[in-house]
């Protein structure tokens, strides 16, 4: 089974795809017709991507009328997180800290 | 949970200090203290004890940790479990312990946190450096998370 990482990987390898999700992460809510205008890619190639993109959690589409709009989910991010690399600079800079508290703490 | 079966890894820090143990150990385990290194926290040293951490938000991430105290062994070995999984889609469940040795007359300190599984840390490995930035840069462009 993949995991939602390598779904979110492949979705986001694309780099048409990655600029879709960058714009929709720039302007918010956008239509397909909207996305597509001045893309330089077709509006059905840009529903295949806006489908992959859903598939994977990162954009959310809402229907209405004749048109679909998508919106980022920020939230669909949450796998790419790497805590090892959070955590590798987090600790450090607390470990500094405490450093800094010890020497202003008596006894 | 850590199984047998599958492969963690763990973050190692150590480092020299001109202080006592017993003075350490204070300010890795009274919350007010805690909290001025560390974070905002509800951190009781009792075994059982469950308590949270609080840090700047991530994208899919509220910053918060729930956390369990371990082991209490004043004044040279403290371990708790940072995250139970259900933080984000990608919850950690690690175990963080502290261990403080005297050493040339002062405590040397170790920092582990262990149980990273390798999902954990697959994100940035295999599209390279750039993705912490581009995530943050995303996370900043639609407005974060609450």
């Amino acid at each position: 089974m993949r995991s939602s990482a390598d779904i979110l990987f492949a979705a986001l390898a694309d780099p048409t795809r990655r600029a879709i999700f960058e714009r929709l992460s720039r302007e918010g809510e956008r239509s397909v017709h909207a996305l597509t205008d001045h893309s330089g890619v077709s509006q059905p190639a840009v529903s295949k991507h806006l489908a992959v993109l859903k598939r994977a959690g990162l954009v959310n589409g809402r229907r209405a009328g004749r048109e679909t709009y998508y919106r980022v989910r920020v939230e669909g991010l949450a796998p790419l997180i790497d805590w090892m690399g959070f955590y590798g600079a987090f600790w450090p800079e607390r470990l500094d800290a405490l450093e800094d508290l010890l020497g202003r703490m008596d006894g | 949970m850590t199984g047998p079966t599958e492969d963690t890894r763990s973050l190692v820090f150590e480092r020299q200090m001109p202080h006592s143990a017993e003075k350490i150990w204070r300010a890795l385990t009274q919350s007010w203290l805690i909290e001025e290194w560390l974070m905002k926290n509800d951190f009781i040293a009792e075994v059982g004890h469950r308590f949270t951490v609080r840090v700047k938000p991530l994208p899919g991430w509220s910053g918060i940790t729930n956390c369990e105290v371990v082991i209490v062994e004043p004044p040279r070995l403290l371990a708790y479990r940072w995250g139970d999984g259900t933080e984000s889609d990608s919850g950690l469940t690690t175990l963080v312990t502290w261990t403080l040795t005297p050493r040339n007359g002062g405590t040397l300190l170790r920092m582990e946190q262990s149980g990273f599984r390798p999902r954990d840390e697959l994100g940035f490995k295999r599209m390279g450096g750039k993705w912490p930035q581009w995530i943050e840069r995303l996370g900043r462009v639609a407005g974060g998370v609450e």
